[in-house]
């Protein structure tokens, strides 16, 4: 009886009220597809913003490459493609950018990992609780202003250190690149000790083992890849860095491998070409597109050594 | 028994050692991080000392002029904030989007694969390298020319990745129940999404957005590159004002210059008039990046505190 009486009043419906319904879902399907699509493109656009940057930078050095050969470019000693006599060899804002690199790594090296350390293994909490936030607006700071840091303030103290030393000079831009370093590689090898599991460490300690015998017998060689991994995000953003050394390297090619002297790099190089008036598709506008080519490739090298390290480390345990 | 006292001491001597090590290696490293805290002590005290007495009203409100003592940044601050427009009506979306793209929707393929590793190299690309993208594309490629919009988008693309990774970290530590709440009452994904995961997450994308933020604001290198002017003494037209009227979109097109490219500017130059402007003028972009950091830091950090699921 109450079956019957339920058919009826189903069959009692309109037929509009279901197909209404079924309508809705058909069309909110087609949305939620629509949706998808949507944020798929989205995801996409870094997918094209690396094939652009690929396209631009191949196709450009290409017409660059035309005119000039890759045997020049990587052999010959001088770089004036702006002068009647025009060079086009790397060589020169290569070595600028090694030395300044080097300098850099071997002030952000020790001190980053030293950091690293004690605030693995021996800072207290609250001191980790106030450096880590404080590590990290000290690599919030603009690299223009570390440029004029650089300029006007370590280049005057080192000037009283080393006389005779010029105003633009490669050790001064590196120091400070050194320094906006520092938390880059002290977070990321901070980051590999912390993951080493704590029986490690309590191992060591059962054996009779210092803090210090632990961290340095134990723990940083558990964490040694993702601390490489550490200093090659160092070196990566080091060759890349540019303002600092705009302002504070002198923007003069300069085959060197001297600390002490005026040097351009390849990304001070781009800087200085980009705030001349150069035409659109000129060989002086290719240049910059060569130079660029050997940056990114640099980085790249860089970058996937890095990854294939971290991703090491993150299957060790 | 005095060879055996004897041991016990030449043992408790090593002891000691070896504990003298653990303080000397804690001293070096409260030394190290002290460098850093000096460094920003000294960065600090230089840019106050040389450029504080420069801040006032009128270095707010004054173009850049040949004259030091007269020349202010309102080009600069005005162009910037107009670029940070374009740049954060870029950015979110995309990176949002895509943010939740590879959380809630991508299935597991070579496709998802290979956009995840391309967010990460992203992240390792120099910035100046975005700078001969944009060159390429957006002046000459588009002819956008060397206009607001393409520093914006250029900026936008920038710090992509960093507003994906703090999407992707935000989505992923909302617990799997409130999904499966939302589902089981019926709602399709993009219901769970917009009335759930997004809102929850607001708080971990900001941070994020924040931090992308206040570092394209300082970023010069792409900038200069796209060929920005470092000397610009007139506003882009506001919308709707002049005559013939501008349209409202019209000031994304104008030339402009920004904050670092006129601190660049002015420490470029051989006067030390100009380098007390060039300090103002960073004293100005550091209070700004640091602020803005500061603000996302304490987000975090309010974040861990309170939420507990």
């Amino acid at each position: 009886m109450t079956s019957l009486s339920q058919a009826n009043r189903i069959e009692a419906l309109p037929d509009t009220f279901v197909s209404d319904r079924l309508a809705r879902r058909k069309l909110r399907h087609v949305q939620e597809r629509i949706i998808e699509f949507v944020l798929f493109l989205a995801a996409c656009v870094s997918v094209a913003t690396t094939l652009g940057i690929v396209v631009i930078l191949l196709t450009e050095s290409f017409v660059f490459f035309q005119q000039v050969s890759l045997w020049d470019f990587l052999t010959d000693n001088q770089w004036t493609p702006l002068f009647a006599d025009a060079h086009y060899g790397i060589l020169p804002l290569l070595s600028g950018t090694l030395v300044s690199s080097m300098v850099a790594l071997l002030v952000a090296i020790p001190l980053g990992t030293i950091i690293a350390i004690y605030l693995s293994e021996f800072a207290p909490f609250t001191v980790r609780e106030v450096a880590k936030p404080f590590l990290e607006l000290l690599s919030g700071i603009p690299t223009i202003v570390y440029g004029y840091f650089a300029l006007l303030f370590v280049t005057p103290l080192l000037q009283k250190l080393i006389p005779g030393l010029p105003g633009f000079n490669l050790l001064s831009a590196g120091i400070v690149m050194g320094i906006m370093i520092i938390p880059t590689v002290s977070s990321v090898s901070e980051d590999a000790m912390r993951a080493v599991p704590m029986a490690l460490r309590e191992g060591s300690y059962a054996m009779g083992a210092t803090r210090f015998q632990t961290a340095i017998r134990v723990v940083t060689p558990a964490a040694f890849s993702g601390i490489a991994a550490a200093y090659i995000l160092g070196i990566s953003r080091a060759v890349g860095e540019t303002m600092i050394l705009a302002v504070a390297a002198g923007m003069q090619p300069n085959l060197t491998w001297n600390p002490l002297e005026p040097a351009a790099t390849i990304t001070a190089y781009i800087v200085q070409v980009a705030l001349g008036d150069l035409p659109h598709g000129s060989i002086g506008y290719q240049t910059i597109f060569a130079a660029g080519l050997t940056l990114a490739l640099m980085t790249l090298f860089f970058n996937v050594l890095g990854h294939m390290l971290r991703r090491r480390y993150r299957q060790a345990y | 028994m005095s060879e055996q006292t004897t041991r016990l001491e030449s043992i408790r001597a090593l002891i000691a050692a070896h504990k003298r090590w653990d303080l000397v290696f804690a001293t070096v490293g409260v030394l190290a991080l002290m460098v850093g805290v000096l460094t920003f002590v000294a960065l600090f005290a230089q840019m106050m000392i040389d450029g504080g007495p420069r801040l006032s009203w009128d270095f707010f409100t004054n173009f850049p002029s040949r004259k030091p003592d007269q020349a202010g940044i309102l080009s600069a601050w005005v162009g910037s904030t107009l670029v940070m427009i374009v740049t954060a009506a870029t950015a979110v979306p995309l990176g949002v989007g895509a943010g939740v793209y590879l959380e809630e929707y991508a299935p597991k393929n070579w496709m998802t694969d290979l956009i995840e590793i391309n967010v990460t190299n992203l992240a390792g690309v120099p910035s100046i390298v975005y700078g001969l993208l944009a060159l390429g594309l957006f002046v000459y490629g588009f002819g956008f020319g060397q206009s607001i919009l393409t520093a914006g988008l250029t900026l936008g693309l920038l710090i992509l990745p960093v507003v994906i990774v703090a999407t992707r970290e935000a989505i992923r530590s909302i617990p799997a129940v409130i999904r499966e709440g939302a589902y089981a009452l019926g709602a399709t994904k993009w219901q769970t999404t917009s009335h759930h995961i997004l809102p929850y997450s607001t708080a971990g994308i900001m941070t994020g957005v924040i931090i992308g933020m206040a570092r394209a604001i300082g970023e010069t290198a792409p900038v200069i590159t796209i060929g920005a002017l470092t000397f610009i003494a007139f506003l882009p037209a506001a919308p709707l004002s002049g005559d013939p009227p501008a349209g409202l979109f019209d000031w994304v097109m104008s030339p402009f210059t920004v904050m670092p490219i006129q601190m660049f500017n002015w420490t470029s130059r051989p006067e030390a008039a100009f380098h007390q402007n060039a300090a103002a003028a960073g004293l100005v972009l550091v209070l700004m990046t640091l602020s803005m950091n500061a603000l996302a830091i304490y987000i975090r950090y309010r974040l861990r505190k309170t939420i507990k699921w």
